[in-house]
């Protein structure tokens, strides 16, 4: 008989150890094979604060006057890895993420340490600010995100002399988050900024979208907004902020070090080894022609930062 | 099962033509009718599943022989070139969407985008090496070629998924799930005919 003869190359010598001891998880995931061609659209939006309304906030000069994405564009179209590695994933499993009770951590490099419950981060004093959010994967938005800077947090806790970089680590859950079962990246995902790119008056710390509370497809309940940097900088769900002395290793950067830097800024002239970052595609737009800005468009408000370095080099 | 009439053969092939038409269809609802179903980037999504299907379509093809002589069902091969040319017309539409969408016709950023970058590369170089294969497809060039040069040329295919699987695989970010997914089909799929071949060539050693 032709089909009995067991092959002579085992599975294990083709698949890589990770998913090879993984492989019947994997298959039953892999409904999306079949699902992939013709179910395609999930259910809504997910969000355990779904529809939950923000406290009062203001508007904000540094926002732009570009026309906002829609709240359902935003919350059903981005990364989120721990809850699948499709742009429709997050809305369709972020569903379980528990966001209540939350705490954030703030400790390393500071006078006074402190933990933050979510109730406190509320009531901070909000404002809006509608930011252009450019991926790296060469496709952008316009986002209303809510929040507050990051640098009022820095004032509570007095970062010392030695605290030269701000490290934020996000949430791993490994009961609620489907896709952390896959060593896709290394978890909990970690990323980090220079302390002046943190205690800059862009840089936010998120806990809305448009007039609601952050669904949590986009990082409920607190996220980090850094808008003249790649999407993948602005970290989601935080739970711990490390102000430390020597730069973090950031999540990109360690599983590609060749195409993900620290620094991430937005830079049309450092393209991706394997795509162009000259220009961007401004969703829903079905092209590609909008020419990326420097920094996002923001270069005003920040080139100083990088006065005298070699942006290519740190990319 | 193994022999069919005429008219239950044409009537699976209707069946197959639609069928293979599906996500096409599917795609231009979503542009002009349900845009909800292409989500927030039609154009990637467009992009993507052209691709996807194309993929899909050449290894359905490539197991339309092995599938035959397991089960025995002749007019199986009656279908092959029909679903060929299918994956041919989904490499063209996923062509299209990336020259169009991402390129805007950019005919420069295009040529840069294929030296550079070798996810394209291998991506453009297994659409040109369709390219023949689709033009020899019809009767009379089978004819005109002869079967056996024929033969020799569509041996290409055997070139083609791997490159078309390689340019996936390296298009991928992160997770490689799926594009191990189609190369282990992929491997499946030419492991046999290798196989086969071994098979055949010890049967015709002479017997001591």
């Amino acid at each position: 008989m032709l089909i009995k003869r067991p092959s002579d190359i085992k599975p294990s010598e083709i698949m890589p150890r990770g998913i090879y001891m993984r492989r019947r998880e994997l298959l039953k995931s892999a409904g999306f094979l079949a699902a992939a061609g013709f179910a395609g659209v999930g259910s809504g939006p997910a969000s355990a604060q779904a529809g939950a309304k923000l406290p009062a906030f203001r508007k904000s000069s540094l926002s732009t006057t570009e026309k906002p994405n829609s709240f359902k564009d935003v919350s059903s179209y981005n990364n989120y890895y721990e809850f699948g590695t499709d742009k429709s994933d997050p809305a369709e499993n972020a569903r379980a993420l528990k966001v209540r009770p939350w705490t954030v951590v703030v400790e390393g490099e500071v006078k006074k340490p402190k933990t933050f419950g979510i109730e406190d981060l509320l009531k901070f004093s909000l404002e809006e600010r509608i930011y252009r959010m450019r991926c790296v994967e060469a496709w952008s938005m316009v986002i209303p995100w809510v929040g507050f800077e990051f640098n009022q947090i820095a004032k509570q806790v007095e970062p010392t002399s030695k605290a030269k970089f701000v490290e934020f680590v996000t949430a791993y859950q490994t009961d609620t988050m489907t896709g952390v079962r896959l060593p896709v990246l290394n978890w909990p995902y970690t990323e980090g900024l220079r302390i002046d790119e943190a205690m800059h008056p862009l840089t936010i710390l998120s806990v809305g979208l448009y007039d609601q509370m952050l669904p949590n497809q986009n990082g409920a309940p607190v996220r980090l907004v850094v808008p003249w940097k790649y999407g993948f900088k602005s970290g989601k769900s935080i739970v711990r902020i490390r102000f430390v002395e020597k730069q973090p290793k950031i999540a990109w950067e360690a599983a590609a070090p060749q195409e993900y830097g620290f620094y991430s800024n937005v830079n049309p002239d450092v393209d991706h080894p394997r795509w162009s970052q000259k220009s961007e595609k401004r969703l829903p737009s079905f092209f590609a022609n909008r020419k990326t800005e420097m920094f996002n468009g923001y270069a005003d408000q920040v080139a100083s930062l990088y006065a005298g370095m070699d942006l290519k080099k740190f990319y | 099962m193994r022999r069919l009439s005429e008219r239950a053969i044409i009537a699976v092939k209707v069946c197959v033509f639609l069928l293979a038409l599906a996500p096409l269809g599917r795609l231009l609802l979503g542009v002009f009718e349900f845009p909800e179903w292409l989500g927030a980037n039609p154009a990637e999504y467009i992009t993507r599943s052209t691709g996807d299907w194309a993929l899909r379509l050449l290894l359905v093809t490539l197991g339309v022989t092995p599938l035959r002589k397991v089960s025995g069902w002749v007019w199986m091969a009656r279908l092959r070139r029909m679903l060929g040319l299918f994956a041919f017309f989904y490499v063209i539409v996923h062509f299209a969407s990336y020259v169009s969408f991402d390129h805007v016709f950019d005919v420069r950023a295009i040529v840069e985008d294929v030296v550079k970058r070798p996810f394209i590369t291998v991506g453009f170089l297994s659409l040109l090496l369709l390219l023949p294969l689709a033009a020899t497809s019809t009767h009379g060039m089978v004819r005109r070629l002869g079967a056996q040069r024929w033969n020799v040329l569509h041996r290409l295919v055997y070139v083609i998924g791997p490159l078309a699987v390689l340019h996936f695989w390296w298009m991928v970010k992160r997770d490689l799930t799926e594009p191990i997914i189609y190369a282990l089909v992929l491997s499946i799929l030419l492991g046999y005919r290798v196989r086969e071949k071994w098979q055949l060539s010890r049967r015709m050693q002479p017997i001591r």
